[in-house]
Order: structure tokens, then C-alpha cells, then sequence
């Protein structure tokens, strides 16, 4: 989602077009349970946690996260969203988008954060991310949930939680949406 | 999503509606970093931005450094009185000087209309006008009107007055025009020797009488009383200008129960504005301060953290 936006704003130019669907909405909710299973899991319940979706494409799977986290817990973790834009390192090479808004209204002294992302690529959203959230407090551990992993790391980042592996080029781009995760490319 | 192509900012007059609502909107990405516990990004890294004050300044000079630390830019202050200025360097020479520092942005403000114009064709470093004699303040304006949007939720419709020395004031014309272009209806109020001779063309009414006006109104902005003006004559006394155009409590009781009142400061408490009416509820004069470091923050991040020579050689493929 967050991919197609970018690849329609300029200087990017282009639209984003499918070659081969590798998740469909059935596919997305029962990775997201499972996620859910192992957060509760991994931290023995939800006491302290608190999820955070990154602007933009983060923030639905945060929401299907809390979602899956209710039916499990009967209440969710509190929710936030971070726009990392102004913590990049490639800051200038894409558009900071007004819409995109950071809230996080729970004290993260001490919390265990949860952050939700739809790729996980190089790592450098994560590490801005990273950057980001100590300028609000002192967590007591932070992991990372991703709808799809696509490899081509350039950082020693790592998620805890995966919806799929998705073995990609560098040229292909992948699309996440609550219908569905597509395979596919910027064409001009 | 464009952002700002050019590379100083030195009058509203030029701007589209179209550049003003993407800084206003802007802005409120920038006010919640000043909510933080860690108020701070390091979007302008390694940048430096230079404040050149030819005249007086606390508020506009302390929020541009302010502005400039919060995006992780450094920051250098010229101000003229403890320069060379003073042993005969020209102004052209020291900005000059400033560049050859470092400095890719430069806060001008000087007593002559112009200078702002004048440095920014001396220089490759982006300009930010804070305030030309009597001519232009826009970043004052903009963050006038985001102060105004943040209450009001836009300022289409709005009916503003702006009561005082209309003639010197930069932050009058900026305001105007600001105003106007959101689509808001401006009043100004004033005595007619403290207006203009020619607002031919202005897209405003003119009203010699506050206590008109003040039923009618959603904002009432008030201009400082510059103490040099009366010296020349302009107004008869400051008891009488008091009488006539001070907002005390009792005029303040005829202004509508959600109006705002606005004022650039420095106040002349006793003046333009009773002490009692500072502390009015519906006053928003420290709101006004309190933004002026988010809109400074969005200029100059638009200005300088933009990128678009970066952008060139962007690695488009490689984004995720």
C-alpha cells in the first residue's frame, strides 16, 4: 500500500502493477492470528506491551494484529502510529506526507514494543524507527512483527514475527493490503 | 506531492493559496514533534542555518534557533550591534563571510524593505525573510494563520480585523495577504493617520471605529503601538489612542464569546491590550509563539531538508 502511494508520488512517477498474488485476504488473517499467538506467547500475555504501526503501510497490520490480540486476550495493547520519515537516512529521497501522522499517547518507559511494518526489506525503515521511538522514552525491549519479509538486508536487523518469506529481485515490489499481499513492479 | 520548488522564502505576496495550505498542513507534523518527550530529529543534520539581525528581535530570532535545533541543524547568530558592521563592513561582505562559514540558510531581518530580496541575489544560500522595515513578515503571517486554522478549523469565512499602526507594520501587509488569499474577510481598523495612503487594491475594508466593529468580528488582532510614532505626530497621545482603539475589558466584553485574540508581540500591556485582556481566555497570544517554532520548523525543512539534489541521484528501485 504504502509502495503504491510512493510509486504514484512524484519524483517516483509510475503505477504499481501485479504480477502474481502470494497471499490472499484468508491467507493475511491466518497469518496475523498466528502472529498473535506467538506475541502472546513470547511474552507470557500482553502485560506492557504496547504496538506501533509505521506510517503508512504498518498501520493496518498493527490494526489486524490488535484485532487477532482481542479475540485472543479479550482486550488489545495499546495502539500507536510512528511516521518515521524525519529520522531517515535517505531523507529528501521521498515525500513527507502530512497524512501520515505519529501518535503515541502511552508512556513507553519500560514497555515492550511491538512495531508492525508490511515489507521488511533493508532495514532502514526499522533502524529510523528504532531511532525514532528512543526519543520517547526507554522501552524495555522492542521487536518487530512484518507481513512479509522480502530479504536484501543492508542492516543486522532481524524480525521476531513473520507473515510469509517472500524470496523477491530488487526490481519486483511487493504490495500489502488487507486483501491481499501482490508480487509486482513500478511500471513508468 | 510537490514540495516547496523555490528557494527562499521572502514575502507572501507571490505565494499561491496552494503554498500556503502545504506549509499549514505541513506544520502539524512539525507540532507534534514539539510534543515529544525528546522534542529533537535529525532531519537537517549537518545543515546550518545563520540568523542575520540587523534589528531587535526575541521571539522571531529565538524561534528560528529553536526551530534549527529541533531538525538537528547547527545554528549561527549574527546580530549587528557586537559586528564589524560597526568598523565599516558592508552588508554584502558580511553575508559573504556568513557563506563562506558554512551557513545554507539565512533568517534576515534589517530596518529597510528589501534587504531580505537584496541578499538573497547575493547569495546560492536559501533566504528566510523575518521582517523588512515596513514591507513583509510572512513567516509572522503563516503562523498566524496556522494559529488561527489549529482554532477556528479554517480560516475560509473568517472576518478578522486588524487594529493599529496598519502603515508601519510589515506584519500587517503579510497578514492581509495571508488572510485574504485562505479566504477570510479583514478588516482594518485604525486611525487614519496610521493608514496607508493608497490601499487601492487591498483586498480589505477600512473602519475608523472599533467599537463597531468588534460585535462583527472572529478574530481581533491587535498591532503593537510603535512609541516612535508618536514622536512624529501620527497619533495626538497615547491617552487618546488608548481611548479610541485599546482593547480593554469592557470592549473585550463586545467581542463574540468564541472570538480569538491575536497579537505579534512584544505587547505594550496598558496600550493596544489591558493586562486583564492578555489573560482573557479567548486570547491566544503564547498559542501564536508556541507555533511559530512548528511553522519555522516546516519552512525550514521545506527549504533545506526537501532534498531535491538528492533526489537526483536517488536509488528509485532500491525503496521500500
Amino acid at each position: 500500500m504504502i509502495e503504491k502511494e510512493r510509486g504514484q508520488a512524484p519524483p517516483f512517477g509510475g503505477v504499481f502493477v501485479a504480477h502474481a498474488r502470494v497471499l490472499d485476504s484468508e491467507d493475511i488473517q491466518r497469518a496475523i492470528q498466528r502472529m498473535a499467538h506467538e506475541i502472546v506467547e513470547r511474552n507470557h500475555g500482553l502485560e506492557n506491551v504496547v504496538l506501533i504501526g509505521l506510517q503508512t503501510g504498518g498501520v493496518v497490520v498493527a490494526e489486524m494484529l490488535a484485532e487477532a490480540l482481542k479475540e485472543i486476550n479479550g482486550s488489545h495493547p495499546p495502539l500507536g502510529t510512528l511516521d518515521v520519515a524525519l529520522h531517515r537516512d535517505d531523507i529528501g529521497m521521498r515525500p513527507v506526507m502530512p497524512e501520515a501522522v505519529t501518535d503515541i499517547s502511552v508512556d513507553l518507559d519500560g514497555a515492550t514494543i511491538v512495531i508492525a511494518d508490511d515489507v521488511l526489506y533493508t532495514g532502514r525503515t526499522i533502524r529510523a524507527a528504532l531511532d525514532a521511538l528512543c526519543d520517547f522514552g526507554r522501552p524495555r525491549e522492542i521487536q518487530l512483527a512484518v507481513m512479509v519479509d522480502r530479504g536484501h538486508r543492508e542492516l543486522p536487523i532481524r524480525p521476531d514475527y513473520v507473515g510469509k518469506n517472500l524470496p523477491t529481485r530488487k526490481d519486483e515490489v511487493v504490495d500489502v493490503s488487507s486483501e491481499g499481499v501482490d508480487l509486482g513492479r513500478i511500471e513508468k | 506531492m510537490n514540495q516547496s520548488p523555490s528557494k527562499s522564502l521572502l514575502s507572501i505576496e507571490g505565494m499561491t493559496k496552494h503554498e500556503l495550505e502545504e506549509i499549514l498542513e505541513l506544520t502539524d507534523t512539525f507540532d507534534e514533534i514539539g510534543r515529544r518527550p525528546i522534542p529533537k530529529v535529525p532531519a537537517l543534520r549537518g545543515r546550518t542555518v545563520a540568523t542575520l539581525f540587523f534589528e531587535d528581535s526575541t521571539r522571531t530570532r529565538l524561534s528560528f534557533e529553536t526551530a534549527a535545533r529541533r531538525l538537528s541543524a547547527d545554528t549561527m547568530s549574527f546580530s549587528a550591534g557586537s559586528s564589524s558592521l560597526s568598523k565599516g563592513e558592508s552588508i554584502r561582505d558580511t553575508v559573504e563571510v556568513i557563506e563562506a562559514y558554512g551557513a545554507d540558510l539565512l533568517v534576515v531581518r534589517h530596518p529597510a524593505a528589501g534587504t531580505a530580496q537584496r541578499i538573497d541575489n547575493w547569495t546560492n544560500a536559501s533566504v528566510i525573510n523575518a521582517g523588512d522595515g515596513c514591507h513583509e513578515h510572512p513567516t509572522q503571517a503563516l503562523l498566524d494563520a496556522y494559529t488561527l486554522r489549529k482554532h477556528k478549523g479554517s480560516l475560509e469565512g473568517l472576518r478578522i480585523a486588524i487594529v493599529g499602526d496598519i502603515l508601519h507594520s510589515r506584519v500587517a501587509r503579510s497578514d492581509v495577504l495571508a488572510f485574504s488569499m485562505l479566504g477570510a474577510e479583514v478588516v482594518l481598523v485604525a486611525p487614519p493617520t496610521l493608514l496607508p495612503p493608497s490601499i487601492e487594491g487591498w483586498p480589505v475594508e477600512i473602519s475608523y471605529n472599533l467599537d463597531e466593529i468588534l460585535p462583527t468580528i472572529d478574530v481581533c488582532y491587535l498591532l503593537r503601538v510603535q512609541n516612535e510614532r508618536i514622536n512624529e505626530g501620527l497619533i495626538p497621545s497615547v491617552r487618546e489612542y488608548v481611548t479610541d482603539y485599546g482593547l480593554n475589558v469592557k470592549r473585550a466584553s463586545a467581542l463574540p464569546k468564541d472570538a480569538l485574540i491575536c497579537h505579534p508581540g512584544p505587547t505594550n500591556r496598558g496600550i493596544e491590550i489591558e493586562a486583564a485582556v492578555a489573560a482573557d481566555p479567548r486570547s491566544v497570544i503564547l498559542d501564536q509563539v508556541a507555533n511559530g517554532v512548528s511553522i519555522r520548523m516546516a519552512i525550514l525543512f521545506l527549504l533545506l531538508g526537501s532534498g531535491r539534489n538528492l533526489m537526483e541521484d536517488a536509488d528509485v528501485g532500491a525503496d521500500q
